[in-house]
């Protein structure tokens, strides 16, 4: 085929061959960080409130801070204080192999262990790593953001009879979310781009294909633009949605 | 007679400091009594005591002869029944003034949203704010917010209502719209716990005072007894450095 080329020097046609297996590795980029924001907004919240989480009377109060309080501290601290690359290595090739394994596998062995694996080994991986690695910032966000709310609003719901629980979702909750969504959002952004550490692993997202595409033609600049540009127009769409949010959950904003 | 609250040797410490040293004192259904002292007496503990915003250390509160700080207590329930406006006002910035009102009624009663519209409405009528209905609380002045807080909180049918100092963060011109409301709410016969710096107040309105100091009730009276014959010297002293 005859070389394209654009402004005399960008060769297109690269790009034009191996178009599909860019749309795939956009297809999984952005599969797999909607499916790690969700999970990790969960995590994050539940982690979140696990670390406020604090009783009165006798038992529940040393559950609290045994079963709750403490694990999730060091959670988080084990999260953010390592890299997300090594966690990435350590899940796929340390803690994975123990759960999933044809030979002894806790969770599941055998002949459904080994396809597992081999089709989607490095998926489940960097699905956990990026999840847990998110979950820890994000319970931060959550912690931050309800910690935030006025200790008075709380009292004013519960003086009026308001449970616990009503009290979280009905007042905390939403003023909350209100402030954190500018923080989610940095993590959401943040989860996109990291999501191309999976890479290292195997997993045919952004980046594997553009170093696959390099390596078949010894040529840097049109791959790793063309997913930069990618990254760039998912970053900013990103970006947009959260500010569209913000209008919207902003009623009732001071001045 | 008809005994709403009744506390009995009531103490509260934070940490190593004793706050309340051991209340003892009762409200009648109906009555309205205004709580005073220095600042730093107790006297805004004692109230959020009353329906259980801070735990007890000692003694027991009792409201319709149910215990606030027993761990068996439906707590919620009991506090459905006892209306507390705050100094703050700490009405909800993401609701709006319906909103805020209708919450609770539909939440912790179950009231049909139209039943609790049209109660809202008509607690708007007479806190003087039905053109807010619709509004947001920061669009509103501090008597205004002040004012929904206290239709808010009538909005669950209190049978008690606690005001810690209701118009204390009020611009002094703004301080006469809420006492008046609080004053018809008086006259309605409301169960009333006042904990205020409104001298005014006390002597036109309460049936009784009560003078706080360094944790506990060391005077009561009519606010006769109390404001122009008062007993004790600590009473006289607080007396004299305000009036």
């Amino acid at each position: 085929m005859e070389p394209t080329l654009w402004f005399g020097w960008f060769r297109a046609d690269i790009i034009a061959e191996y178009g599909v297996m860019f749309w795939r590795g956009l297809e999984m980029t952005v599969l797999v960080t909607v499916v790690c924001i969700v999970q990790g907004t969960a995590l994050g919240l539940a982690f979140g409130l696990a670390r406020l989480a604090d009783a009165r009377h006798s038992p529940a109060r040393q559950i609290c801070r045994y079963l709750l309080r403490w694990p999730s501290t060091v959670y988080v601290s084990f999260f953010r204080g390592t890299p997300l690359f090594v966690q990435i290595l350590l899940i796929h090739f340390a803690v994975l192999p123990v759960f999933i394994n044809p030979a002894d596998g806790l969770l599941i062995s055998g002949e459904t262990a080994r396809s597992l694996k081999q089709n989607y080994g490095a998926f489940i991986s960097g699905m956990i790593a990026l999840t847990l690695n998110s979950g820890a910032y994000i319970s931060e966000v959550f912690r931050a953001g309800i910690q935030s709310i006025d200790r008075g609003q709380i009292e004013a719901a519960r003086s009026l009879g308001l449970s616990f629980t009503r009290t979280m979702y009905h007042i905390v909750l939403p003023q909350a979310f209100r402030r954190m969504l500018p923080p989610l959002g940095n993590n959401a952004i943040a989860l996109l781009k990291d999501s191309s550490l999976i890479s290292a692993i195997g997993l045919a997202e952004l980046a594997y294909t553009a170093r696959t595409v390099a390596g078949a033609y010894a040529r840097y600049w049109e791959p790793y633009l063309t997913i930069s540009f990618m990254y760039w127009i998912l970053t900013l769409g990103l970006a947009w949605m959260i500010k569209k949010l913000e209008a919207r959950y902003g009623r009732g904003d001071t001045r | 007679m008809d005994e709403v609250i009744r506390v009995e040797g009531l103490t509260k410490n934070f940490d190593d400091l004793q706050v309340l040293r051991g209340i003892n004192c009762s409200v009648k259904a109906s009555e309205v009594v205004c709580v005073i002292g220095p600042s730093g007496s107790g006297k805004s503990t004692f109230l959020r005591c009353l329906n259980g915003l801070e735990e007890a250390s000692g003694g027991r509160v009792l409201v319709h002869g149910v215990s606030v700080h027993d761990k068996h207590t439906d707590i919620d329930a009991l506090r459905s029944e006892i209306g507390m406006v705050f100094q703050r006002f700490n009405l909800f910035p993401h609701k709006t003034v319906l909103e805020n009102i209708t919450l609770a009624p539909s939440k912790v009663r179950g009231v049909p949203e139209e039943e609790a519209r049209t109660r809202a409405r008509d607690l708007l009528i007479k806190v003087g704010l039905l053109d807010k209905i619709d509004a947001y609380p920061n669009q509103l002045s501090g008597g205004q917010q002040q004012r929904v807080a206290i239709a808010r909180a009538l909005a669950m049918q209190p049978a008690i209502m606690l005001f810690d100092e209701p118009t204390s963060a009020l611009d002094p011109e703004m301080v006469g719209e809420v006492l008046s409301v609080m004053q018809t709410l008086a006259e309605e016969g409301m169960t009333m716990l006042v904990v205020s710096h409104e001298m005014g107040f006390a002597r036109r309105v309460a049936h009784r005072v009560l003078f706080m100091d360094e944790g506990l009730m060391v005077e009561e009276g009519t606010p006769e007894e109390l404001f122009d014959h008062p007993r004790e010297e600590r009473t006289q002293r607080f007396l004299n450095s305000i009036l």
